[in-house]
């Protein structure tokens, strides 16, 4: 049985002007996590009515904990940025479906914005074979680059919008440079950021054959697949959910055009 | 402090308790039957079902506003041979009634669809005729007394001895109208209410937040309007209500059925906690139980207006 749980906060740091990380006692939450990218469904405050997802930054099953990362959005985001070392969350979880990841395999991580704290959880929890491409609107966007550095035996590279930190522009050109640099090597690209790059990275991924997982995003409701409002056309012209059914889907799934 | 017999009859269905949970808020139960047994439920109404599989609307299909949430999912379901092919299999392991919610085209489509639920042994049928979120059929059909009251009628020609309940929208300028019309018509019972239609938009973009633009509102925000129309209906025909409509605790689902609901339905709260249809029951029990009822139902109809 799945259960609702209250966890309380154990750390509480300000990353970037709207980015948190917030790390929680699990309650074994962390123990039943089964890939990285899934989420927390999160009650934030009784003056509104849905919980908000938020995508598992880390954690460790053998401690209990699990990490946050997120950014303040709105209303609901915004109450989750206020709470304090000892605080207690109502929460739901884990839930969705990650990455999937195979030992020994090496993998080109991709995160756009918010979109990179999970991708966090794929370069500690995954293969052991990672290099990261992480984009940030500007340098003082940045977030997580050390933990990333450390990860990443592959080392790590990035872009900004704004060109005031590495590559002067949008993650799939990197994505290319270092698919077409080691051709065949990367047994898969793993993506998580905004709807447009990752259209962009599985363009690239197509065009080179290699396998590519997006992790999709849309408004969310009972976060268990219950209510159908997180919608998202496959190339069957069906639609899936992205919170039972994602919210990782094959990149070659996704109907793009949508 | 009594402790009430909480089992109610609803058109000559006897639900063990007087919790339903709404159709649309619940899939075919999958979902949250991992959370909790089931068989705790007065009933289930299942999601929406159309006589063929339908894809719904494109997203965004949610926007959350004060104490309640716009959607426009538009009826996505799998149609009607696959629910009872796949779906009411599993539902029928759990000591709980399956109430099937349809929406038609078509007079013709309620028609077959109730006939083959009927045969397939479902407890109850829900006819929707207020779906704010489709073109054809839906709402069209709840807003007009005489083609509510021929859905009726065909429904009730369809469905055998399985008892035929409309479900009625509340986006009427006279609620009762319709519900004479339905219960003219040969209705056993009535539900309401569907959502009211709203629009949320975004000032910075100026779009609407919704894709379709506009979309049903529901949650804790529509309690008044709902147990409004509760008591209205009540009062103009004599048939059992499954009430619903913001209800998300004992203290509102005891309003609904005090304004005259047999049962009530609890939907949108659910998105926010799993368990609120076990809390409404519990909760129930609590008011029931204070005021010294021998029997749940015993609330239904029992406001004292002034």
């Amino acid at each position: 049985m799945k259960v609702e749980t209250q966890c309380k906060v154990l750390e509480m740091a300000q990353l970037t002007s709207g980015g948190w990380s917030m790390t929680v006692e699990s309650h074994g939450i962390a123990q039943q996590i089964s890939a990285p990218d899934q989420f927390l469904h999160i009650k934030c405050g009784h003056s509104h009515l849905l919980r908000r997802p938020i995508s598992i930054c880390n954690w460790s099953a053998q401690r209990d904990l699990i990490r946050l990362v997120f950014e303040v959005r709105g209303e609901g985001t915004q109450w989750l940025s206020r709470r304090k070392v000892g605080d207690s969350l109502d929460v739901l979880g884990p839930l969705g479906n990650g990455f999937s990841m195979e030992a020994e395999k090496r993998y080109l991580l991709v995160g756009g914005g918010i979109g990179v704290p999970p991708m966090l959880g794929c370069a500690v929890h995954g293969s052991g074979h990672c290099t990261a491409v992480l984009g940030f609107r500007s340098a003082g966007n940045t977030m997580l680059l050390e933990e990333f550095e450390k990860a990443c035996t592959g080392g790590v590279r990035l872009a900004t919008d704004d060109g005031t930190l590495g590559h002067h522009g949008f993650v799939d050109a990197l994505v290319r440079q270092e698919l077409e640099k080691h051709p065949g090597e990367y047994d898969g690209v793993l993506a998580c950021g905004p709807k447009p790059m990752l259209k962009s990275v599985a363009a690239v991924c197509a065009q080179l054959d290699t396998p590519c997982q997006v992790s999709m995003e849309e408004r969310m409701g009972c976060g268990v697949g219950a209510c159908l409002v997180c919608a998202c056309k496959n190339t069957q012209g069906h639609y899936v959910h992205v919170c039972k059914d994602g919210p990782v889907f094959p990149a070659q799934e996704v109907d793009w055009n949508e | 402090m009594s402790n009430p017999v909480m089992s109610v009859d609803l058109a000559g269905v006897e639900l063990k308790n007087p919790v339903v949970v709404a159709s649309g808020t619940f899939g075919f139960g999958r979902e949250y039957g991992q959370f909790y047994d089931l068989s705790e439920l007065g009933g289930i109404c299942v999601k929406g079902l159309t006589a063929q599989r339908r894809e719904g609307n494109p997203p965004p299909r949610i926007a959350e506003t004060p104490m309640g949430i716009l959607n426009s999912v538009g009826l996505q379901n799998p149609g009607v041979d696959a629910f009872i092919a796949h779906e009411l299999p599993f539902l029928r392991q759990y000591d709980v009634k399956v109430i099937a919610n349809i929406s038609g085209n078509t007079p013709e489509e309620y028609g077959e669809m109730c006939e083959k639920l009927a045969d397939a042994g479902v407890d109850l049928i829900e006819v929707n005729i207020s779906c704010p979120n489709v073109k054809a059929g839906g709402l069209a059909y709840g807003t007009r007394p005489e083609l509510a009251a021929e859905v009726t009628g065909m429904a009730k020609a369809h469905a055998g001895r399985v008892p035929v309940m409309v479900k009625l929208s509340p986006n009427v300028t006279d609620i009762t109208e319709i519900a004479r019309a339905v219960a003219d018509a040969g209705a056993d019972a009535l539900s309401l209410i569907n959502t009211l239609r709203g629009m949320r938009i975004d000032v910075n973009t100026r779009r609407p937040i919704l894709k379709m633009n506009t979309g049903g509102l529901s949650g804790p925000a529509v309690l008044p309007v709902a147990v409004r129309m509760v008591w209205e209906v009540h009062n103009a025909v004599s048939l059992p209500i499954l009430g619903m409509g913001g209800v998300s605790d004992g203290d509102s689902a005891a309003q609904m059925m005090l304004a005259g609901a047999s049962a009530v339905a609890v939907g949108t709260v659910c998105f926010a906690d799993p368990y609120a249809p076990i809390r409404v029951r519990d909760g129930l029990r609590d008011i029931a139980g204070r005021q010294g009822l021998d029997h749940v139902s015993q609330l239904t109809g029992g406001v004292r207006p002034w």
